[in-house]
């Protein structure tokens, strides 16, 4: 699991209000190298929560995303670098997303996030 | 300027589909205007026309691009377009296209012809075979053009085709020929149909039952205008034989399934969705993940993410949709289950039948949100074939536009149409508020036809047994 999905990813547990984001237990996890393409990087951009891929990426052992982003930052290839390997080549093998509220873990296994609910949470 | 398109005699309600979308890519399509309600209107310089005596599905057709560079790309990327030609001339007999290639203007031909390029004339007829000698004969005919260049068969600069109609009525289903037509014209670029041996089926590692043949895939991915940059999503992924299509032509792909043994396990480590991709040296999909498409698990918020949204969804004639909740839960047979601490890390949670009317509100409404604007909606729907009537009603929504529906036919009662929408509104409330009415509506249909003999009894009940009926 990449971090572009823990991104877009949330708790949807029947009366869950805030179940996002997902906190990440990474029991193992790793860095494969992707293709880089900045066009997919600037189209992405706007819809990534920023505050969520920093705090993601630092459980992971990333620090080198700034705090805060704006779109002009996509003008910088250095920032797109960052920006490439935080969201496409840090993966979570094994672990589970926890949802914030709840406490209800989403097994991660194979780097597949298993996000179906149990009967009494639909 | 007008082009003569010539497509292969295959999937005929596709063609015309596939060059619209291929035309859209390709920049021939601007999106202009804005119509009452605020969406945008797509205006297209593309027209298409048929030569005289011809039928809407004979693989001749002449087609308006703005440039040669448009007709080329689009003729490159298409899986059905057998060439796109530049027309010399076109006519009944033999000496009218002497006259015809003759009459055209100098200009045009010219640059063709020189001393320094090499060329090859092929002879080639639609509905009969024609014999070696009598196509060196045809060529001989030409002598009237003054080609100067050198003959290059393996790999002409230029290549020139002779093509004629003949009478093929009786063999291959089409109107007679009223009289045969004769075409002469430069290629301008044809389909790379040697992708298909590269990707079909029988050759994949991984495989369902219901894995999309490579021909259908690359058809769709084309209609959901896949290219690098774009981000495509199936919630149906499967084995994953859309989303390979997509990757070949450079998007990014994103799947979700409900079967956890699909998308994670798979047959072993080299037989699964991943090895799939990179048995061709496709890029991996960003994201696989399981999710159930009633209960879609993205974040608040998020919208406007995904440039196509392609996929086959369940609609219970091949493979039943499932979706969360029990079966006895949802109707009320059983009261809430509470599933014990101990026993929730291995769970399988039970799932219900999903219906089609309910799978495609599901669907629509997660590509009204989750789509960019303008992006597109690639999907199969089933429609059981009526006798005299064509017309099926499909699933709608505000925020879409349909712009290409093509049926293939599968059996005597029962085809699938492959429906593309275009996102051209935006997603609001009000416009979910819309959505909810409209698919109420649909739904209520929906259940009126399945009270008349449902679509799964349609297709595996007896014929004789309706025929009773009707």
């Amino acid at each position: 699991m990449r971090l572009l999905t823990h991104n877009m990813l949330a708790s949807n547990i029947k009366g869950v209000t805030s179940g996002y984001p997902l906190r990440i237990e990474a029991h193992q996890s790793a860095a494969k190298e992707a293709d880089f393409n900045a066009d997919f990087l600037r189209n992405v951009f706007p819809k990534i929560d920023w505050p969520a891929l920093v705090s993601a990426a630092k459980t992971l052992g990333y620090g080198d995303l700034p705090e805060e982003a704006e779109p002009s930052m996509l003008e910088s290839d250095e920032f797109l670098r960052r920006f490439h390997h935080a969201l496409l080549e840090v993966h979570v093998e094994e672990g589970a997303l926890v949802c914030p509220e709840t406490g209800r873990r989403f097994p991660v296994n194979k780097g597949i996030p298993n996000m179906l609910l149990h009967e009494d949470e639909v | 300027m007008w082009y003569l398109c010539v497509f292969y005699h295959r999937l005929l309600d596709y063609r015309r589909s596939e060059v619209e979308a291929l035309a859209e890519l390709f920049g021939a399509c601007k999106q202009v205007e804005q119509d009452e309600d605020g969406g945008k209107i797509s205006t297209c310089s593309l027209q298409w026309k048929l030569p005289e005596n011809h039928h809407a599905d004979s693989p001749f057709h002449f087609v308006f691009l703005p440039s040669e560079e448009t007709a080329r790309k689009i003729a490159n990327r298409s899986i059905l377009i057998k060439g796109i030609y530049e027309l010399w001339g076109h006519a009944t007999t033999y000496e009218e296209l002497e006259k015809a290639v003759i009459e055209y203007p100098e200009e045009r031909k010219v640059p063709y012809l020189t001393s320094e390029s090499s060329f090859r004339i092929i002879v080639d007829s639609f509905g009969k075979v024609i014999s070696f000698q009598e196509q060196t004969e045809r060529i001989k005919g030409l002598s009237y053009i003054p080609f100067k260049g050198r003959v290059d068969l393996r790999n002409p600069e230029h290549k020139f085709w002779l093509m004629e109609t003949d009478d093929y009525g009786s063999n291959n289903g089409l109107p007679p020929v009223v009289q045969k037509t004769i075409f002469f014209g430069r290629e301008v670029g044809a389909a790379d149909r040697k992708l298909l041996p590269t990707y079909q089926l029988k050759s994949r590692n991984y495989l369902g039952p219901t894995a999309m043949d490579a021909e259908m895939a690359f058809l769709m991915a084309n209609q959901g205008l896949a290219q690098p940059g774009k981000l495509i999503f199936d919630p149906f992924v499967g084995t994953g034989s859309i989303l390979v299509a997509a990757a070949h032509f450079g998007a990014m792909t994103m799947g979700a399934d409900i079967d956890i043994r699909v998308v994670r396990d798979g047959k072993g480590p080299d037989c699964n969705v991943w090895s799939n991709f990179k048995q061709y040296g496709l890029q991996l999909p960003v994201s696989l993940l399981r999710a159930d498409n009633n209960l879609p698990p993205w974040r608040p918020g998020l919208k406007e993410i995904f440039d196509a949204i392609i996929c086959d969804p369940p609609y219970g004639v091949r493979a039943g949709g499932r979706k969360s909740g029990g079966r006895k839960l949802l109707k009320g047979v059983v009261g809430p289950y509470t599933v014990p601490d101990e026993k929730r890390f291995d769970h399988i949670p039970s799932t219900a039948p999903y219906s089609l009317a309910e799978c495609m509100h599901d669907l629509l409404d997660l590509a009204a949100k989750m789509l960019v604007l303008g992006g597109r909606l690639v999907f199969f729907y089933p429609v059981v074939r009526e006798e005299g009537s064509t017309d099926a009603q499909y699933p709608e929504h505000p925020c879409f536009t349909l712009v290409a529906s093509c049926e293939q036919i599968l059996s005597f009662r029962y085809s699938r149409h492959l429906l593309t929408m275009v996102k051209t509104g935006s997603y609001t409330d009000e416009i979910a508020e819309l959505a909810r009415k409209k698919h109420v509506e649909f739904k209520e249909n929906h259940l009126k036809w399945l009270e008349d003999g449902n679509l799964h009894s349609a297709v595996f009940t007896p014929a004789d047994s309706l025929c009773g009926q009707s």
